[in-house]
């Protein structure tokens, strides 16, 4: 920290008596996905690498992401990266000003929320 | 001195002005993902349960090789410029210089290993 001073003079507690809100936990919620995420596309491009260097490869490697383990680690990145596509599309809303008062700010958290489970279901279903 | 905080000792030194530049190379990369990532994965949702031969007659095709490999150059650069902040805002001193220096290389060296792989698939 650049402050090398901190410690030494009296400071008001911050996170230790903070009320969890639905606009605090989303927005957190989106850095979350955001970066977790890195892991999915790590796997993606294993994957594509495993399938351009032949059948052998491509088989460990198919086999880890079609597994049960890798049907699941998919699909919470499918849920992932819908919310976090929605959330981006409530930052690019909010970059324009507008839409900010806290009732609409919830009701677009909650539309976050609720549309990326709906969008992870279309997404199980259809692929 | 010792009751200086950190407002104070920063006003009139000015900013980077490197911020503005990052914010809208973000916007971009959303936007541009925005269109990517619904064509991305609905192919390589499609392509993925398939056997070899079918996802190396997947991946010929022009319109699929060409969505996996812009979604993965966009996603990677989108994701660099959103660790850099992530970082900067949670990790201080020569460890966040060091840790950003090593995500901008794993975001750039998995792209480029992922257009490659795909490239080769794909031709």
């Amino acid at each position: 920290m650049a402050d090398v001073n901190r410690g030494n003079r009296p400071l008001s507690p911050h996170i230790s008596i903070y009320r969890p809100q639905l606009t605090s936990m989303t927005s957190i919620l989106t850095r979350i996905t955001g970066n977790a995420m890195l892991i999915t596309a790590l796997l993606v491009v294993w994957w594509f690498l495993a399938a351009s260097s032949g059948q052998g490869y491509f088989d460990v490697v198919n086999g880890i992401l079609t597994s049960w383990f890798g049907d699941l680690v998919m699909c919470f990145s499918v849920l992932g990266l819908w919310y976090h596509t929605l959330a981006g599309v409530r930052h690019l809303i909010w970059d324009n000003a507008v839409m900010m008062d806290v009732p609409t700010a919830e009701k677009l958290g909650w539309a976050c929320i609720g549309g990326s489970v709906v969008l992870t279901l279309i997404t199980v279903i259809v692929v | 001195m010792a009751y200086l905080t950190d407002r104070k000792r920063a006003m009139g030194l000015g900013s980077a002005k490197s911020g503005t530049a990052h914010h809208w190379s973000m916007t971009i990369s959303s936007v541009a993902l925005l269109i990517l990532l619904p064509l991305f994965v609905f192919t390589f949702g499609a392509a993925l349960g398939g056997t070899y031969e079918e996802i190396v007659a997947y991946y010929a095709r022009p319109f699929p090789a060409i969505v996996a490999a812009l979604t993965i150059l966009v996603s990677f650069k989108h994701f660099n410029d959103g660790v850099q902040t992530l970082l900067e805002d949670y990790v201080h001193g020569l460890a966040q210089k060091v840790s950003i220096v090593v995500m901008t290389c794993v975001s750039y060296g998995a792209a480029a290993v992922g257009i490659f792989a795909i490239a080769r698939l794909a031709l």
